[in-house]
């Protein structure tokens, strides 16, 4: 099927770029974006590797297509640091040792950013539930939780976060 | 110590977070074309008619590669070159690789698989250990000298005889393993680019660059020096990728006679089918004890389901024996293994390598011993503990151990002693420990060459390069490398630019398996790092008129230790040592001591040193359901020295969370040949809610030989989880499941089989026990 010119909001920017209509929005934006932060562990929406946020709500990107998020503000992994500066959560996962080989990192850190944006004090229920799509074969995610909850500590108002 | 020791952040902690970090499927180069694989829907059958004319016909397709095109065999051990990367005249499981198909992208590609054109004749399939043993007429190999026995091993050590003689009770069980696989997170891909001047290069996700470099150039047949393997950040591996596989071969040959680059990237279901993973083990243990306790001899026979190729199945049937005994005082040890050929995906290393199994049925049959003698497992484990600095009956050296401490540790850290007789009827806890080799002694082939090599430089401005060929497939190698170095010459970890994984620019190291890549590399590092420093503190000794041993190197200066105030900066250190010498560059390696006995077998189990492990389960078993909940996991790691504690109890977290997995829910099992399960939501990976709390902690024994005294942390802690598991749902239930995993079909029978006989096990006491 012929590509077609597709319009998104990606990480604060607006990009156009040619996508087959059958594509998903994770082969959108690894392909055609060069957003390879994004990772796909399955392809069938049963790891949570390729969560991106699309209106700030955790997505599985291999099971949503990209001419269906075109309207949408979509967050990648790409897009969680401002400037050079590291998200909370980035700056804990690096500290905690949560991001063993990495390769679950990006979807753990767009759905707990999703949880903290709304939360900065989560039970550790709730953090479970925020992770429970999100698979990891190396930490047993002991640290990600921990990660998950220094960088709530550091984001509540009265730490200034 | 000023780096050793420091939780410090990974080094490539920030591009895994940013998402910047580049794994062999993010690389893209201009003109790359993209490769598939077409794999067989037979578990054995022969190839009578292979067509790829309307493949190759096909708008897009730049290529298709058969077994004609890479007739060559390998294998990852010398002696057991049994594969090759595309089936040649017969397939011998549901996934083997046929032929590959090379296009101008990935939908192209997939769609010309459809035009390849087989002719099977399907062969009868043999799938268990049982199978392939009642029919050794049906050969899965043409070359097996007996039926189809991959290999088989009889050892025995001491005298057995006089062990079960003076034993006063022996124990006789049979133990069941069921296979598992590693399912890393990332799956498996490749890049292969080729220039005219045929010089390959070939980034792809593997733990072991070196050992594919050899068996990619030997199947192309092109000398070593004209392929160059480059390992990107690897999205996990344990011990999944651990050998070449055919998209490797496949990539090197299309980009060989296009002269332009291919990616190939397996689905999720080609990542179970390449497997290599877990072997399911039949175990007989018979083991004799006096009535203290102590153990007299101990018998293992092991059956290993091999799959449809040897990979590492012959150092595993090894394995599977060979690490018994160093944990215990085992004084008669006899050991009969057995791998057979059967029609599934070949199995091969995973972590804890062919020690898993028979750790879990040794664990959990010495529970049941406990119980029969009356003594405390805990204790009784304490009491008939391996001493340190000791060999075992097979003839491995056992230096520094702390399994006392770590069962100290669990012990403590769980209430082992005022909860485990008060808990309620359905809740138990459980204890099992294990031993872990810290790299092997050997090579996968025997050589004389040093296990890890190093190189290190210092440039002017006070930059430091540290080079080896190890990879880093997320425990934090290369942290570990900068690490050393920084600590040896007294700069930040962050001053070290580590440049790992290529065979064309890095010094030899094994690879990322048998865990020993802190052991070897850390003293590799240490050595070439140590020689630099010598230098540097030679021309600060003459520049600041001091004696070089009265010289530290800390905090990027290089000080007086008695009178501080004198001191040079490291960077100033640096140019003067480069005026006087040249250069600054130097190498240092690390090979094993010779170690083991004379026997044929004996390259296997050996190791500079063992790691030790203990663990406390606590589960809890609905009486209606009988689903099974693992509440807590209390695990205590010798690991040496943690030479960045947050590594080390990340690794311990990690292998722990495997065991779990392994001993609850996973399993990779087959109906017909073919994978039940070949996805990540029916295999069952634990989620965040499956697993439970671990409560990791490490004992430092300070190893005579390791690197600041470290040990491995990587596999060794996966071992006791899952028979401690199992001994802590007998505490609960009061009924056995003697294999795995503990789901609740099989609680539900071990309850009415207990019901029914409630002393029938298969113990028989001899002489003086049997007669109390």
């Amino acid at each position: 099927m012929p590509k077609e010119l597709m319009t998104f909001h990606v990480n604060g920017e607006t990009r156009q770029v040619a996508v087959s209509p059958t594509h998903t929005l994770l082969e959108a934006l690894r392909e055609e974006l060069d957003l390879t932060g994004t990772k796909h562990g399955c392809e069938l929406g049963h790891c949570g590797a390729c969560t991106v946020l699309v209106d700030g709500a955790p997505v599985l990107s291999c099971l949503a297509l990209a001419v269906e998020a075109q309207d949408a503000e979509i967050t990648t992994v790409e897009g969680l640091a401002r400037d050079n500066t590291l998200h909370p959560l980035q700056q804990a996962f690096a500290e905690r040792g949560a991001a063993q080989c990495g390769y679950c990192t990006p979807g753990f850190l767009v759905s707990g950013a999703a949880l903290l944006a709304h939360n900065t004090r989560p039970s550790r229920e709730e953090i479970k539930a925020a992770l429970a799509g999100n698979l990891c074969r190396c930490t047993g995610y002991t640290k990600i939780i921990e990660a998950v909850e220094l960088a709530a500590e550091r984001m509540r108002p009265e730490a200034g976060g | 110590m000023r780096v050793i020791g420091q939780s410090i952040p990974k080094i490539d902690s920030y591009t895994k977070v940013t998402g910047a970090a580049k794994y062999a499927d993010d690389l893209s180069l201009p003109r790359m074309a993209y490769g598939r694989i077409l794999r067989s829907p037979h578990p054995h059958a022969l190839i009578r008619r292979l067509d790829v004319t309307r493949a190759r016909a096909y708008p897009g397709v730049l290529d298709v590669i058969t077994g004609a095109d890479l007739p060559h065999t390998y294998g990852i051990m010398p002696t057991t070159q049994d594969e090759t990367p595309f089936a040649l005249e017969k397939a011998r499981y549901v996934g083997e690789p046929i032929a590959a198909v090379c296009a101008v992208d990935e939908e192209t590609a997939e769609e010309a698989l459809a035009l390849i054109e087989v002719e099977y004749e399907p062969l009868p399939a043999l799938t268990s250990i049982e199978e392939a043993l009642a029919h050794p007429e049906q050969r899965i190999h043409e070359e097996t000298a007996r039926g189809n026995i991959m290999k088989e091993v009889h050892l025995e050590f001491g005298d057995m005889e006089a062990g079960f003689a003076a034993a006063d009770l022996i124990r006789d069980d049979i133990y069941f393993f069921e296979g598992t696989t590693h399912a890393p997170m990332e799956e498996h891909a490749c890049v292969a680019d080729c220039h005219a001047d045929g010089k390959i290069t070939l980034w792809t996700s593997t733990q072991t660059p070196h050992y594919v470099h050899r068996e990619v150039a030997k199947v192309l047949g092109i000398p070593l020096s004209r392929l160059r393997v480059i390992v990107p950040p690897v999205g996990g591996g344990f011990g999944g990728k651990c050998e070449p596989f055919a998209h490797d071969f496949a990539a090197c040959l299309f980009a060989l006679r296009h002269g332009r680059p291919i990616k190939f990237t397996l689905s999720r279901e080609e990542v179970f089918y390449c497997h290599r993973g877990r072997h399911p083990v039949k175990m007989l243990l018979k083991t004799g004890v006096r009535s203290d306790g102590s153990i007299t001899a101990v018998h293992l026979q092991t059956f290993l389901d091999g799959g449809a190729y040897a990979s590492y199945g012959l150092a595993t049937v090894y394995y599977t024996g060979a690490l018994l005994t160093v944990t215990y005082k085992v004084p008669a040890y006899k050991f009969d293994g057995m791998r057979l050929y059967t029609n599934k995906p070949p199995c091969g290393p995973k972590r804890g390598h062919g020690s898993t199994q028979p750790r879990y049925a040794f664990e959990c049959q010495l529970d049941k011993i406990a119980e029969q003698l009356g003594l405390d497992p805990a204790e009784y484990r304490q009491r008939i503990a391996i001493e340190p600095y000791s060999e075992t009956v097979n003839g491995l050296r056992v230096t520094s151990c702390g399994l006392r401490e770590c069962v100290d540790k669990v012990v403590v850290a769980s209430g082992w002693q005022e909860r485990r007789q008060r808990l309620p009827v359905g809740s138990g806890l459980g204890i099992a420990i294990s031993s872990y080799v810290t790299g092997a002694g050997k090579a996968i082939y025997w050589n004389d060459m040093p296990h890890s090599g190093v190189i290190v430089t210092i440039d002017r401005g006070g930059g430091v390069a540290a080079l080896c060929g190890s990879s880093d497939i997320g425990q934090g190698s290369d942290t570990l490398l900068a690490t050393v170095v920084a600590e040896e010459l007294g700069v930040e970890p962050l001053d070290v630019h580590v440049l790992t994984g290529d065979t064309s620019l890095t010094p030899v190291d094994l690879g990322s398996y048998s865990s020993r890549v802190t052991f070897m590399m850390g003293n590799a590092a240490r050595e070439a790092a140590g020689k630099l420093r010598a230098l540097l503190f030679e021309a600060a000794s003459a520049s600041l008129e001091t004696r070089a041993e009265r010289l530290i190197a800390a905090d990027r200066w290089i000080s007086d230790a008695d009178d501080p105030a004198r001191r040079i900066s490291f960077v100033e250190a640096a140019q003067r040592a480069e005026a006087a010498h040249g250069t600054l560059s130097a190498v240092g390696s690390y090979k094993p001591p010779r170690l083991g006995g004379k026997f044929k077998g004996a390259g296997v189990g050996v190791s500079p040193a063992y790691s030790y492990t203990a663990c406390v389960a606590e589960v809890r078993v609905d009486p209606e359901t009988y689903d099974l909940k693992v509440e807590r996991l209390w695990v205590a790691h010798d690991c040496g020295r943690a030479l960045n504690p947050v590594l080390v109890e990340g690794q311990i977290e990690g292998s722990a969370y495997m065991g779990f997995g392994e001993a609850v829910l996973e399993e990779q099992v087959f109906r017909k040949g073919l994978h039940k399960i070949p996805s990540l939501l029916e295999y069952k990976l634990p989620t965040i809610y499956d697993t439970p709390e671990i409560t990791a902690m490490s004992v430092e024994t300070i190893d005579r030989e390791g690197p600041y005294g470290a040990k491995e942390a990587g596999e060794g802690p996966l071992n006791p989880i899952i028979p401690a598991i199992a001994n802590a749902v007998y505490a609960a239930i009061h009924a056995r499941v003697d294999s795995t995993p503990i789901t609740p079909d099989k609680i539900q029978r071990a309850l009415r089989e207990a019901a029914r006989a409630p002393s029938a096990t298969s113990e028989h006491r001899a002489g003086k026990v049997a007669s109390r």
